[in-house]
């Protein structure tokens, strides 16, 4: 399985922190975005914000990141700390 | 040093363990305070939200860069999370070096760049309600310039 967060405002709007998706051949971050985005209008929306980050492993990095089983993918906004 | 703690921190505690090295001839520190405004808005406090684990890697892997380009003798960053009220402090980030100019500068860069790298979110609690606040270009501009400035 894999762990997806989600942290802020995107925890806010999608009212859960955390979620699992089964694990499979090829998987990238991006289609994990699509198939969060698919699960309804809400979804759809929040996941095609373009301000939208994805972090593998704690680490940001592109939609194009292969993903593997175990991993961690974290969505969640520009960041506003300091 | 790096501390991600809901807690408040004392600057002459941070300050008397920076400052007791005598090859260091500098010490700069920064604090960074919950402000009463923003964007036209009574700001009365903030709630911060980060991702355990990875504020605490990014925070290192900042401070690890900051070591690349001056040579810096200590370096504490603390930042806190939680509810936060209007005149309290956030971050603290103090650095030493044998010379002012890399203290002034790496002191700069860290914040800067922990501005727009490590995964801290800021929700202002205003008269109005409570809103997450949107990230800055200015913020995005000042790291970028330090990117072109050390890669020149």
């Amino acid at each position: 399985m894999i762990n997806v967060l989600f942290f802020a405002r995107l925890r806010e709007q999608l009212s859960t922190d955390r979620l699992q998706v089964e694990a499979s051949e090829n998987l990238t971050a991006e289609h994990i975005r699509q198939q969060l985005a698919s699960k309804d209008d809400l979804w759809a929306k929040i996941m095609a914000a373009d301000s939208l980050l994805v972090a593998v492993n704690q680490e940001v990095t592109d939609w194009s990141q292969q993903i593997k089983d175990g991993d961690e993918v974290a969505f969640f906004p520009p960041v506003t700390g300091g | 040093m790096i501390k991600v703690q809901l807690d408040d921190f004392v600057v002459a505690d941070e300050y008397q363990s920076l400052a007791n090295d005598n090859q260091d001839g500098a010490v700069v520190t920064f604090v960074g305070k919950v402000r009463d405004f923003n964007e036209g808005l009574d700001v009365q406090g903030l709630s911060l939200e980060h991702y355990p684990g990875m504020t605490e890697k990014v925070l290192a892997d900042i401070e690890a860069k900051a070591r690349e380009h001056w040579p810096l003798n200590k370096v504490t960053i603390i930042h806190r999370f939680g509810d936060l009220k209007l005149g309290e402090q956030i971050v603290f980030i103090g650095v030493t070096s044998p010379h002012r100019k890399a203290a002034f500068a790496a002191c700069e860069f860290l914040i800067d760049f922990l501005k727009t790298k490590a995964p801290f979110w800021k929700k202002e609690v205003t008269s109005d309600g409570s809103i997450w606040l949107d990230a800055k270009n200015s913020d995005d501009d000042a790291s970028q310039q330090w990117h072109d400035e050390l890669n020149k």
